[in-house]
């Protein structure tokens, strides 16, 4: 009788690309399901055009590569890239804003770098960072989050406001949109008002801004299951959480006039996304426990500091891409101890 | 020198990593411990250790005996090899071993008489406990016994600690953290008697202060049966310590970090740290010779999976073909789709059942293709680290794994490549299905191959820088010798007495035409040089042959 040879190990393997992403992509709806319920039809527009000109994008390129387009459309990479910039976007964005982003995350970003696996960025990351820096009106297009003011525009009149260009009856865009708590307090902070009388206002609600703390507690459980499930490992989270966390606290002890509480911004902007979902892309961050540890850490203070200081309103995508830049001299100083050797040779 | 002794623990320390891996131990454990029918024809291999092969000390043709030695020890890590019972030898070939290459090496044939006569083998031993340790060492080296948990290192070594060293603590790993094999827990329920004597002459010999015994938790039959022999010898100074059931909790190191918390060093051996670790099978082994003087001929091994009609553990004698022990246990079931030697995690694949069983298999496995499928094809690493969160050695296999494919193999050994035991956890988690432990395999061989032929170049550029400077002494040696005849010549008289000049020459002239008639036949004659005797003889016989012809 003649059998087959291979290497070991030969037991079945549980593990698979394509589960790991479908559990990022599960782990998302509660945050998805807020932004949602806050800022209306254009998120679920967003989301849309983003993952099918993601999808179309990886096909036509691997295709050009030459490289079997089904297999990499199944593992959800794709996807999940797109899903993670239509969730950073602006709702109310025409719709070439989500086309552009997508196509240059995975046709730059991506797939000129060598595919999946291959990429030094962010693919999500750099095509936020190309829309914003290229496109910084459309990218401040966010609706109220609905219950202040006055309601947000409908189904009908986001559809044509996204795909035509035109705002509804009697209405202009600056009517119907509203700045964000970060971008608004940077503003207002400009002006010399304090923080208490920023906070004064409604939009502001209790920590991270009306409606935003709430996407970020629902980003937050996402996250943590996805932590349960052991899709991701807890450092890259804890050190970006606990880096923004820390750098906020010593600057509002030492001026709580001047600068923004830890509370709001742990819960404000796309912070808890950030933390659970983007900067935890395995592919461009740090890989040995320590320095994820040292890289989340990196993002979370870069991120206070462009929210504090840049002229950015959120600092998620600036971070994540200068640390990205860092992650290969991280594992390099952070190797761990391996099993029988010695922690420091003294002599 | 270690510099403190090490202790153990209360509670069994846990070491990163590692996985929890299905048992499948029970199908195989069900029957008692049976002993396989000796085939016609025995292939048994001169390698089956680490270290040297055995030389044949048997022909072709020639009658052995049970336990016989066919084949001596060549050096000190090398053990003999035993006839596994008695017979002829029928040829001494290349055939089939167990090896992962599939290549075959040379393997002494025997064809079974089928009486399975037993020789003197001169090992059994009276007041084991009164003698040398040396004689011990001599005569478990002497009956061929080497590590039986799979690596097969000879343990004659593994017993002398030398001089340097003092054996805080004896472990005995009975940890088998591998699926299906039950091999070690079979012996431990079925034999514990052999396995406690077998500690007890290991512990004197190695004068070790504890000894303990290291069992996974998930078998507590074996722990059972095993502290039953304890009380019933009113041991009490031998240990069993319940492990955690996680592999690979049976990796030597890891079973040493587990039961004392002390971490082997890299590149070290456990003697380093005063802790000196033999394999269950090994101890019995130990007892079969020092009390039965039984060589080690035999050996017990799991033939089990889903492609085995009636799984068991089987005591086979060495040499035995694969094919032979699937029949006695009922042959293949329809599912069998792979064979493999050794488990799942570890073991290799085999392409046929022709091979024979060796001092090291400890299982057959012949698995349906659902037990263990071909993996999906491999995507890219995304780096995910799952692979670091498993490895019991804490290397960071993604990393190993990128410059395995770069092969660059100098930024590997920087990442610690000869640490990893290849015990596969780190491919078992991967969600892109990259064969991982074969790019460490690739490496490993590759890096061996360099420093053969760095080796090789070193030794080719020794000799050339040899006959470069000796081509340049040579030189030097012609220049001074020339140095020194024009000095000389500088010396003799110079022109100014020509007559003395013109008589020197005619002198060397007149010498040369002596010496031309003198030499006419200027081969040497073997009748030049002789003694006075040899002489007196020769011109004898030349008078004696004159006067014949005279005469005639």
């Amino acid at each position: 009788m003649e059998f087959p040879t291979r290497s070991s190990p030969y037991l079945p393997v549980a593990n698979d690309l394509s589960r790991l992403m479908r559990k990022v992509m599960l782990a998302l709806v509660p945050g998805a399901l807020a932004l949602f319920w806050f800022f209306g039809w254009g998120i679920v527009f967003n989301l849309l055009i983003a993952t099918s000109t993601a999808l179309l994008a990886e096909a036509a390129v691997l295709r050009l590569r030459g490289k079997p387009v089904r297999p990499a459309l199944l593992d959800g990479s794709a996807a999940l890239t797109g899903l993670l910039l239509g969730l950073a976007l602006p709702p109310l964005a025409p719709w070439w804003i989500p086309v552009v982003g997508v196509l240059f995350a995975i046709v730059i970003a991506k797939q000129l770098y060598g595919g999946l696996g291959y990429n030094p960025f962010n693919p999500a990351m750099i095509g936020f960072v190309v829309l914003i820096i290229s496109f910084p009106l459309q990218m401040t297009l966010w609706s109220p989050p609905t219950g202040i003011g006055h309601e947000g525009p409908g189904f009908k009149d986001t559809l044509q406001l996204v795909f035509a260009g035109r705002p509804p009856e009697g209405e202009t865009l600056d009517t119907i949109t509203m700045a964000t708590p970060l971008d608004e307090s940077k503003t207002q902070s400009g002006l010399d008002l304090t923080w208490d009388e920023i906070l004064s206002d409604p939009r502001f609600g209790n920590y991270g801004g009306y409606g935003w703390e709430w996407v970020n507690l629902a980003f937050l459980l996402g996250g943590l299951w996805l932590w349960k499930q052991r899709a991701i490992q807890w450092h890259i989270p804890a050190g970006m959480l606990g880096g923004l966390f820390v750098i906020s606290l010593m600057f509002y002890f030492a001026d709580a006039d001047g600068y923004g509480s830890p509370l709001f911004h742990l819960f404000s902007g796309a912070t808890m996304l950030g933390a659970f979902f983007i900067a935890t892309d395995p592919v461009s961050a740090a890989t040995t426990p320590r320095g994820r540890l040292y890289y989340g850490a990196g993002i979370g203070i870069l991120v206070y500091v462009i929210r504090t200081w840049g002229g950015y309103p959120d600092g998620i995508a600036f971070g994540v891409l200068l640390m990205n830049m860092a992650a290969p001299t991280l594992d390099y100083y952070t190797k761990p101890r391996v099993f029988g050797q010695r922690e420091e040779q003294d002599d | 020198m270690q510099q403190h002794m090490v202790t153990l623990l209360e509670k069994p320390a846990t070491f990163h990593g590692g996985l929890h891996l299905p048992a499948e131990k029970a199908q195989s454990l069900t029957g008692p411990l049976k002993s396989a029918a000796i085939p016609e024809r025995l292939y048994v291999p001169l390698s089956q250790n680490i270290g040297e092969a055995a030389e044949p000390v048997v022909k072709t043709g020639e009658r052995v005996l049970r336990g016989q030695l066919i084949a001596r020890s060549l050096g000190y890590i090398s053990a003999p090899v035993h006839a596994p019972t008695s017979g002829v030898v029928s040829d001494i070939g290349d055939y089939p071993v167990p090896h992962p290459s599939g290549l075959s090496a040379t393997c002494i044939v025997i064809d079974s008489d089928g009486e399975d006569r037993v020789a003197d083998s001169g090992l059994k031993m009276e007041n084991v406990y009164l003698s040398d340790p040396a004689d011990i060492r001599q005569r478990v080296r002497d009956a061929g016994i080497v590590g039986l948990g799979g690596a097969g290192f000879p343990t004659a070594v593994k017993l002398n600690p030398g001089p340097d060293h003092v054996v805080d603590l004896l472990v005995i790993n009975g940890a088998e953290c591998e699926p299906y094999i039950s091999c070690d827990e079979a012996l431990m329920c079925c034999r514990p008697n052999d396995i406690i004597e077998g500690i007890r002459i290991m512990r004197h010999a190695l004068h070790a202060k504890q000894v303990v015994i290291g069992i996974e938790d998930n078998m507590p039959n074996a722990i059972d049966c095993l502290q039953k022999e304890l009380d019933r010898l009113d041991e009490k100074d031998i240990r069993i310590v319940p492990v955690p059931t996680r592999y690979p909790a049976g990796g030597e190191k890891q079973l040493i970090y587990a039961l004392t918390g002390e971490e082997v060093p890299s590149q070290g051996l456990p003697i380093d740290i005063g802790v000196v670790c033999h394999n269950v099978g090994t101890a019995a082994a130990i007892a079969r010779a020092i009390h039965h003087g039984e060589p080690l001929i035999s050996r017990v091994i799991t033939v089990t999976g889903a492609g085995i009609s009636e799984p068991c553990n089987l005591e086979v004698r060495i040499g035995t073909p694969i094919a032979s022990l699937v029949e006695q246990c009922g042959g293949y079931t329809d599912e069998a789709a792979r064979l493999l030697l050794g488990g799942p995690m570890m073991g290799f694949a085999l392409r046929t059942d022709t091979i024979p069983v060796i001092k090291t298999s400890n299982c057959i496995l012949a698995a349906s293709s659902k037990e263990l499928p071909d993996p999906p094809p491999a995507s890219p690493c995304i780096r995910c680290a799952q692979c670091t969160d498993v490895c019991p050695v804490n290397l960071l296999p993604q990393q190993l794994y990128w410059y395995a494919f770069a092969r660059d193999m100098e930024k590997i050994q920087d990442y610690n490549l000869f640490d990893c035991i290849e015990c596969g956890c780190c491919a078992q988690v991967c969600p892109s299905h990259i064969p991982l432990v074969q790019y460490y395999r690739f490496a490993k061989t590759e890096i061996w191959d360099m420093e053969r032929e760095r080796e090789k170049s070193d030794l080719a550029r020794r000799r050339h820088e040899a006959r470069l400077a000796r081509l340049e002494r040579e030189k030097k040696a012609l220049e001074e010798r020339r140095a020194r005849a024009r000095k000389s010549l500088d010396k003799k008289p110079k022109a100014g007495d020509a007559d003395a000049k013109k008589a020197d020459i005619a002198a060397a002239l007149a010498r040369v035409k002596a010496k031309k008639t003198e030499n006419a036949d200027a081969v040497p004659r073997n009748t030049d040089n002789l003694t006075t005797e040899q002489r007196a003889k020769i011109d004898t016989v030349e008078q004696r042959r004159n006067g014949k012809t005279d005469g005639a």
